[in-house]
């Protein structure tokens, strides 16, 4: 990531903001408030990292700063000034024209931003028609095509002529910064645009746009829930949390240095690459919009609460000149995040009889996604998948599972054949291989109540009913840090992480000896992944055997025990986590590890 | 991912697709022709009783199976059918003895003018207020229209046939003919005003769905990602309606309107045994009633082959202007996929607290 | 957020439209079972002047035989209703049964199904019905039948559709990783999710059912006279509208109330919050 901080800003020429924003506040009906006090100022050329969780409103605020709210919302006061013009106060005509040639918008998922039935250089033509009309055919195609350039696209007609569903996500996600800044804004705002990304495109992309806004002086805000992938990019960071800015910082000074309890929670939680930590998760759960408690927001799941805290909302004060801290009691000192001093003992898969064995395993969809994937897991050991979207690590682990299609190989577990198709597979084989899904929001029946869930397998595989089989359910959602008052409600009323929790509990109540973790923190919070990933620590330490499918080297260091690199459906390098890590042999490994964001 | 570099492939993978799509066309007419022949020629009871009624002597019986050939094998019927059909020969009516092919040229060619001059109507209709009602969503406007489509929708056909007559055609307001008496000498072109009221009739039934669809799928285009990004480029909102959704929107039109043409084909035949419109649908009743077994095959065999051949063209014309679709590389991807399978970093739509 | 302590049933009674549907249904429901009873005079007893005017005995006047409007109608709705409820309703079960077995299962199985049904709807629904009508006569069980068949291929679609949108996802894999038998995974995972859209295209089909059947009656497929049958009465009456509207209109607004509560029963299940992220029109 060094590449990055390489490039440094020119000094700026002129001092003055190019984005003031005062008071901000965005409401859902019923005077409910997404965003409220938000105040702060950007400089010409600056990049700015917003940083929060989900429903901390960072997104309100990012597309409040176009003055646009999403579908429910209003922006019911504040200011927001670009280049000295108030945006809040235009409408119709004026407002379009602000939009696009003042500031530019890149938004998260460029396969569904782009229209798939208009061609590239369409697009481009489009937007610069709509706001430069004193730039004549010539003019355009000349400004089109330095643009490509600049953002690292190809300038020929021949992929002008192309649809997005041609075009890969990275090249799609770069003609969204083509669109942004083709009209050359003095602002342009991103919405997480690299969250879609494998991480080698993340960290050319991230290159690219920094090189663009310094060499053009335009200045940007970044909006993220991942404080590694801003470290390299930004010059200063705000920290939002449940509406509120809770920290603004310079960038060495909020890494080195955070003030609020909030960032040092959030510091802690993240899995670095670097070195192998325990991570702390935050306790307790971000409020949604309405459920504010009195006084700070953060207070009840802060460690460092007084009994003012949940009296009075603290305001942004100046901690020094390069920091200022919503808080009442702020940390003064730096975060020392401490690696753990000595290496897990190194597990003799060779010695003992693997748990897991696979051999030659080779798997085809449309076209073929494993070829001669062969591997072994010891008992109690935790084995990280890695690799980026299309390596088939999701499709080895299916098949581990019993839910590949069209795959050939031995598989042995316990010493015994182990059959690709879970119908194939005895009591003893299903109930002792579990599988965790991604997704938790599609992972449990939105018809059955967390207790069926639950109950169901205790039926199925041990002919458990009635009132020991209520007793297991407790049991197994006091195993997982859940209330048992859970086990009567459905799923739509619980939390991203609460149903990852209770999809780990309908694992856990089969007894199982193998655990396949499918990306299961991918889409979770960073808080909450902390603390799923130390219940599985916990797990593992019980005797568990886990297989872990991840992307996230950090967390790969975090858990695993052994890692296997896939890429392209192929085994590229496998060994302890240390080593590998430390010291890649192959050279996809070592393309991994410089791309992945970290925080030293 | 997809390699964004190579050359286009010499036939296009659409054509593949369609090709296979022909074939699977082809076998459901074929499977049609045998459905139609079982179940008017090949049925338990005997077809030849059925047609002469129950007290018919047993000579006249013999006698007409005979001449139908129903006392060949089945197979033997079927081939000869088939036959028969392939080669355009249609048989002859056992009610008028004229060729079949005759009697329902003339009455074809009014059901498609009736049919015609239904979707000339409805489509240009539904487009138009689908689109302004998808722009208009939730106004007063939209509710109201709402409520009456869907006042419309539920009146069964007729019952809206036979209100059009009470409002247009009767003494107090003699404005259209009830019955439309049509003279086969003059050209239609000329005599539009028997048409008014059936197609006006249709038309209102058919109104409803049409528009529901398009509006429900302009308001999914309108609340697209690309539509907001479009937005916050600053392009103008006209420009965003015509370039950016009607494109998408409308696309999905197209199955809607073979599947209207399917629905109205049943409504013609009721309108036109209410305006006595003298059309394929009165000669099927008719001929239904005489137990007029060639006129009966033929014309059904005409009307699903009809259903047939709208379905492959409305399936061709929709992977034609998708562009995904067309410029697809492998055939694989025009087949929907069974299981839907989410890259890891989709996240849900619902933010949980 | 939907509160998990509310059932399914009162999220479409939530709905202004459901509730208003409902009641609407049900009341010419009562009125088309309990008629017969309440009918002042026999139905087909020919009692007054053909075509006469409304007076005190008969408050709809006489219709084109001389037989009592009001009796007519009160008797003629029983056919029409338990007809279409019985032809939606078969094509509700077979058809939610073939086409959840097409979307869950190999793909021969779920190829088969689905072209067998592509044919079926080759047909315009009518000419169907018409076709066997014709030739195998017009019982009434035998129209329930045929009209049943005419449906069955769209609930075949729209089960088959709705099932492979929730097979695929991962609730299901879970549950066939557990080795559940497959016939539980259909009826205990994926049925219960698909139940809404299912139940608001059986309202669809009992607004589509009394619109066929009546027009079948009108047509003269339906019932034989002299019994009593909204449709028929419509065909029966129609040359002397003029005259006597009410023995056409009568019996016609009764199939048009009908047809439109049972509409707006199925918009109101359909706007109700209980599908999974699906988009409502």
């Amino acid at each position: 990531m060094n590449a990055i901080a390489g490039i440094e800003s020119r000094p700026p020429v002129l001092s003055n903001h190019v984005l003031q924003v005062r008071d901000l506040r965005v409401e859902l009906p019923g005077q409910i408030d997404v965003l409220s006090g938000v105040t702060f100022s950007l400089e010409r050329g600056e990049i700015l990292g917003l940083v929060g969780e989900s429903g901390s409103g960072k997104t309100t605020l990012a597309t409040a700063l176009l003055a646009h709210a999403r579908r429910g919302a209003r922006i019911v006061g504040g200011q927001v000034e670009v280049s000295g013009r108030s945006l809040l106060a235009l409408a119709g005509e004026e407002l379009r024209r602000a939009r696009g040639s003042l500031i530019g918008y890149v938004a998260q998922d460029p396969a569904t931003a782009l229209n798939p039935a208009l061609r590239i250089g369409s697009l481009l033509r489009e937007t610069l028609s709509a706001h430069q009309v004193e730039l004549d055919s010539a003019a355009q195609q000349q400004r089109i095509v330095e643009t490509l350039r600049d953002v690292g696209l190809p300038d020929d007609a021949e992929f002008l002529r192309r649809f997005p569903h041609q075009l890969s996500g990275g090249q799609q996600q770069r003609v969204m910064l083509a669109l942004a800044f083709v009209l050359r804004p003095a602002l342009i705002v991103l919405d997480e645009p690299t969250t879609a990304l494998d991480v080698t495109t993340q960290a050319h992309i991230l290159v690219t746009l920094r090189r663009l806004c310094k060499s053009l002086g335009v200045a940007a805000v970044y909006v993220s829930h991942d404080l590694a992938v801003v470290k390299d990019l930004v010059d200063r960071v705000m920290v939002m949390y449940a509406g509120r800015i809770v920290e603004v910082a310079q960038r060495e000074v909020l890494f080195r240095q955070p003030g609020h309890p909030y960032t040092w929670g959030l510091l802690a939680a993240i899995p670095d690459v670097a070195q192998r930590r325990d991570l702390e998760a935050i306790a307790g759960y971000a409020p949604a919009p309405g459920e504010r408690p009195q006084g700070c927001a953060f207070a009840p799941r802060c460690p460092r609460r007084v009994a003012a805290c949940s009296v009075l909302e603290p305001q942004l004060q100046d901690l020094s000149s390069t920091q200022r801290v919503a808080c009442l009691v702020p940390h003064f000192q730096a975060l020392e995040l401490l690696g753990q001093a000595c290496v897990l003992p190194v597990i003799e898969t060779l010695a003992r009889a693997p748990l897991l064995e696979i051999r030659e395993l080779n798997m085809a969809y449309d076209r073929q996604v494993l070829f001669d994937v062969s591997l072994r897991v010891a008992a109690g050991e935790c084995l990280a998948l890695v690799g980026e979207s299309g390596s088939g690590k999701t499709s080895l682990a299916r098949a581990v599972a019993g839910l590949g299609e069209n795959a050939e190989g031995q598989l042995r577990y316990a010493g015994m054949p182990l059959s690709l198709a879970s119908r194939k597979r005895d009591g003893a084989q299903r109930h002792q291989i579990q599988y965790i899904f991604q997704n938790p929001y599609r992972a449990l029946n939105p018809r059955q109540t967390v207790y069926q869930t639950l109950s169901a397998p205790l039926e199925h595989f041990f002919n458990i009913k009635g009132a020991a089989a209520r007793e297991r359910v407790e049991a197994v959602l006091k195993r997982v840090s859940l209330p048992t008052s859970v086990a009567g409600l459905y799923p739509h009323s619980l939390s991203g992480g609460e149903r990852q929790r209770v999809a780990i509990a309908r694992a856990l109540v089969c007894e199982p000896k193998l655990l396949i973790c499918d990306e299961i923190t991918s889409a979770l919070d960073v808080s909450v992944q902390a603390s799923t990933l130390a219940l599985l620590r916990q797990l593992q330490g019980e005797g568990l055997t886990l297989l872990f499918v991840t992307h996230d080297l950090g967390v790969v260091r975090a858990i695993a025990d052994r890692v296997l690199v896939l890429k392209l459906g192929r085994v590229v390098e496998q060994g302890a986590v240390d080593q590998v890590l430390d010291l890649p042999q192959a050279a996809y490994t070592r393309t991994l590890l410089e791309n992945s964001p970290t925080l030293r | 991912m997809p390699d964004p570099s190579c050359k286009p492939p010499r036939t296009p993978a659409w054509l593949s697709w369609f090709i296979g799509r022909l074939g699977y066309g082809l076998l459901t007419a074929w499977v049609i022709s045998l459905v139609v022949f079982i179940a008017t020629q090949a049925l338990p009871s005997d077809p030849a009783r059925v047609i002469l009624g129950p007290d018919a002597p047993l000579e006249s019986i013999l006698t007409l199976q005979r001449q139908l050939g129903l006392d060949r094998p089945i197979l033997e019927q079927y081939l000869r059918w088939l036959g028969h059909a392939l080669s355009g020969e249609l048989g002859v009516s056992l009610d008028s003895n004229a060729p079949v092919g005759s009697i329902l040229f003339g009455r074809f060619g009014y059901t498609l003018a009736l049919l015609a001059g239904v979707i000339a109507v409805v489509v240009p209709a539904a487009l138009l207020l689908g689109v302004s009602l998808a722009l208009r969503r939730d106004s007063r406007l939209d509710r109201w229209s709402l409520s009456l489509l869907i006042f419309l929708k539920a009146t069964p056909g007729f019952l809206l046939a036979i209100g059009l007559v009470l409002l247009f055609s009767m003494p107090h307001m003699d404005v259209l003919p009830a019955v439309s008496i049509l003279d086969p000498d003059k050209s239609l072109l000329r005599q539009l005003q028997f048409l008014v009221l059936p197609v006006l009739a249709l038309s209102l039934s058919a109104l409803p769905y049409l528009t529901r669809m398009v509006r429900a799928s302009m308001i999914e285009a309108l609340e697209s990602d690309y539509v907001v990004a479009a937005r916050l480029r600053g392009i103008a909102e006209w420009r965003i309606v015509w370039r950016h959704t009607l494109p998408n929107a409308l696309v999905p039109a197209i199955q809607g309107v073979a599947l209207t043409l399917r629905t109205l084909i049943g409504g013609a035949l009721l309108a036109e045994v209410i305006f006595s419109y003298p059309g394929i649908g009165t000669s099927l009743n008719s001929a239904i009633q005489m137990r007029d077994l060639p006129v009966i095959q033929a014309i059904v065999l005409v009307i699903t082959l009809g259903v047939v051949l709208i379905n492959l063209l409305a399936d061709l014309l929709t992977v034609l202007l998708t562009p995904k679709l067309r410029t697809a590389r492998r055939v694989t991807m025009i087949r929907r996929n069974r299981r839907g399978i989410q890259p890891w970093w989709r996240r849900s739509q619902t933010k949980a607290p | 957020m939907t509160d998990s302590r509310y059932s399914r049933w009162q999220l479409w009674l939530a709905q202004s439209q459901s509730r208003k549907g409902a009641l609407i249904t049900l009341a010419v429901v009562a009125l088309a079972l309990l008629g017969p009873w309440l009918a002042p005079h026999s139905p087909t007893q020919m009692l007054g002047s053909v075509y006469g005017a409304p007076v005190g005995a008969a408050v709809l006047g006489y219709d084109f035989l001389g037989h009592d409007v009001l009796s007519r109608l009160l008797s003629g709705g029983v056919s029409v209703l338990w007809m279409s409820v019985a032809a939606a309703s078969i094509a509700l079960f077979t058809g939610s049964t073939l086409g959840l077995l097409a979307g869950f299962s190999r793909r021969r199985l779920d190829q088969l199904i689905t072209w067998l049904a592509d044919v079926s709807l080759a047909f315009p629904d009518l000419i169907l019905v018409l076709l066997i009508v014709s030739m195998l006569g017009r019982a009434p069980w035998l129209i329930v039948l045929t009209v049943a068949i005419a449906f069955t291929p769209g609930v075949i679609r729209l089960a088959r559709g709705s099932a492979v949108t929730v097979a695929g996802q991962e609730f299901v894999e879970a549950a066939q990783m557990m080795g559940y038998p497959r016939r539980r995974i259909l009826f205990k995972e994926i049925l219960p999710n698909i139940l809404t859209p299912l139940l608001v295209h059986f309202g669809n089909m009992l607004t589509w059912g009394v619109g066929m059947l009546s027009g079948l009656s009108y047509l003269g497929y339906g019932v034989a006279p002299p019994t009593a049958d909204w449709g028929l009465m419509i065909n029966e009456n129609q040359a002397g509208l003029l005259v006597q509207p009410w023995a056409v209109l009568a019996p016609a607004i009764l199939i048009g109330i009908f047809a439109y509560g049972t509409n707006i029963l199925a918009e109101g299940i359909g706007r109700s919050r209980s599908r999974i992220g699906e988009k409502q029109p």
